[in-house]
């Protein structure tokens, strides 16, 4: 998009002089508060709306060069309250667009099942009508109708926004998922700077009156935000939320306070820890006891202090690490494997130390971009 | 004799069943002047009620029309139209034409409204044209309203028919204003009797339409 502005006829100016690349193949997420234009953007590029200047290129090539109807066929659109039609089962919903552009009745259904297990939904929906189906549903809906034709495009207004947080959650992580198997050239508006930090590979903050505060990475986003207004909108803890870019493998792992549920006297001695981890017959957490609270061969799993929710190191980000950490009664975060099995416990300081140091590497990176 | 021993003695003349002012030959006659009243109205109801419900424009200049439309007597119409024009099929479709038109153009018109934007908006996003979205989106949700407003402009049009009558036509008006003309009493009950008896299956016509023409989608059971 090259210097784009969208005034009103009234005079208002919905999107001031907007420039911005937009990389093919991830999710670039247009973020801000209610008026600053981020829905105003995303119409232009299907040409919803018209800008007054400036011009939008797809591929290097104008998109006021071909006829609206090809243009909007070529980009899927999903908009927030799924907008679904009433009156058409959820199968012929999905394949509206295979049947615009020709595609017999047969091919277009069998694409649109194809594409309801792409996006989570059981078969047996396919002959129900909009109506009958919960709004998360209807949304998974709306993200398979348009992905039907394959468009190479994908505009999201707001999809998830009139969904509770729990479905909001799933929808978020399907369309991660959907992401890494077909590439798609993602546009998502939302308000929520959580959701754009956890879905793009690029955000746009825009403030109002249609201007981009800055457009970086949501690392870099959390790490040097441009301005006031882009710190004050990140909100409070984007230090704490900034830890989700760090991974926790090279965390130093010790095993030494971890004792197995049947520990002879001198195990339970040997490690000279406050507290000590239990495990059971598998390995896995049972919970915390003090050593002179724990009886060898007489250890009850019941007495034991709780352990939190254990973190998975390669998987989980230091600041997984950290919450289970703070929540620990101990201090110390309790690390498993995939298959839930204790590879060793950390403590707050092992973690606050690799915080620093990834802090100090990441300065380090920067310094040698910028000389 | 009350008014059953009117409508039972009506009926079971034989007399009333044959011949050019039998009751076959009245009721077709009637079903035929309704449903060219109906067809008139509902050429010019529906399309402008389409158009202007979808671009949303004219709405104000539609019920004002409309209104005052309302507000023509039907029957001092026809005496008019017919000094005017003489005697005719046509004198008495106007009237009846225009008594139907605005039920079916402001229903129209607020059944299109009232859509909800979202899936117009998605039809649009998807690069749906105009004319599909009006006719595969916006029509199929807001059939019910519309039917409805045909409905009740059939309604009129069956019950108002009968001043075909006034002016040399048949229809079962013929009854009424015979019978009255005759102070045959039987005969104006058994005409309106079959006025009131061909609304009811009026009604029961467009509920069938319903049933068979809306999505179950949009009737939600």
């Amino acid at each position: 998009m090259e210097s784009v502005t969208k005034r009103y006829p009234d005079g208002t100016v919905a999107v001031d002089r907007l420039s911005l690349e937009i990389p093919d193949g991830s999710i670039t997420v247009l973020v801000g508060p209610s008026g600053c234009g981020k829905t105003t953007t995303l119409r232009m590029i299907n040409r919803m709306v018209e800008p007054t200047e400036g011009t939008i290129l797809l591929d290097g090539e104008d998109i006021q060069r071909q006829p609206v109807t090809t243009l909007r066929r070529s980009m899927g659109y999903v908009i927030q309250n799924a907008g679904l039609f009433q009156h058409r089962t959820i199968v012929d919903n999905i394949a509206t667009v295979p049947r615009m552009l020709g595609w017999g009745k047969q091919k277009a259904r069998a694409r649109a099942a194809e594409l309801m297990e792409r996006v989570g939904l059981d078969a047996a929906l396919a002959k129900r009508y909009p109506y009958q189906l919960s709004g998360g549903q209807q949304q998974r809906v709306g993200v398979a109708r348009a992905l039907a034709a394959d468009p190479p495009v994908l505009l999201m207004d707001e999809p998830f926004s009139a969904v509770d947080p729990v479905v909001r959650k799933g929808l978020q992580d399907e369309l991660l998922r959907i992401q890494d198997e077909l590439g798609k050239t993602i546009v998502f508006v939302t308000h929520d700077i959580d959701e754009a930090i956890k879905l793009g590979t690029m955000v746009a903050v825009m403030r109002t009156g249609g201007r981009l505060a800055q457009y970086a990475p949501p690392a870099e986003l959390l790490s040097d935000p441009a301005d006031a207004f882009v710190e004050d909108f990140l909100g409070a803890d984007r230090g704490i939320r900034r830890l989700s870019f760090f991974p926790s493998a090279r965390l130093e792992l010790t095993t030494g306070p971890v004792i197995p549920l049947d520990a002879t006297a001198e195990q339970i001695a040997a490690p000279g820890a406050d507290h000590l981890l239990v495990t059971d017959a598998d390995g896995r957490p049972l919970g915390w006891g003090a050593p002179g609270d724990l009886t060898a061969g007489d250890i009850r799993p019941a007495e034991l202090l709780p352990h939190g929710r254990p973190f998975v190191p390669g998987t989980d980000s230091l600041r997984a690490a950290l919450d289970c950490a703070v929540l620990s009664p101990t201090g110390w975060a309790v690390a498993v494997d995939a298959g839930g099995r204790v590879t060793g416990v950390v403590s707050q300081q092992t973690i606050g130390e690799a915080i620093r140091s990834a802090h100090a590497a990441d300065r380090a990176d920067e310094a040698k971009v910028s000389s | 004799m009350n008014v059953l021993n009117f409508v039972s003695a009506f009926f079971s003349d034989s007399a009333h069943w044959h011949g050019y002012d039998g009751i076959p030959q009245r009721l077709l006659e009637h079903v035929q002047y309704s449903l060219l009243a109906l067809a008139l109205a509902a050429a010019i109801g529906l399309p402008v009620g389409l158009l202007t419900g979808h671009t949303g424009r004219g709405g104000n200049a539609l019920a004002f029309i409309a209104t005052a439309a309302r507000a023509l007597p039907s029957f001092g119409l026809l005496v008019l139209i017919v000094i005017m024009m003489g005697f005719g099929l046509l004198p008495v479709m106007i009237p009846l034409v225009i008594l139907a038109v605005p039920p079916i153009l402001v229903t129209t018109y607020e059944a299109v409204r009232s859509v909800d934007p979202s899936p117009v908006d998605a039809a649009r996003g998807m690069g749906m044209r105009e004319s599909r979205i009006l006719f595969q989106v916006e029509l199929p949700v807001a059939l019910p309203l519309i039917l409805s407003g045909l409905r009740s402009a059939a309604i009129q049009i069956v019950s108002t028919a009968t001043i075909a009558a006034y002016v040399s036509l048949g229809g079962l008006g013929r009854y009424i204003v015979d019978g009255l003309y005759q102070r045959d009493y039987e005969k104006v009950v058994g005409g309106a009797t079959l006025v009131a008896v061909l609304a009811l299956v009026t009604l029961a016509v467009f509920w069938a339409a319903g049933r068979l023409a809306v999505s179950p989608g949009v009737r939600r059971r």
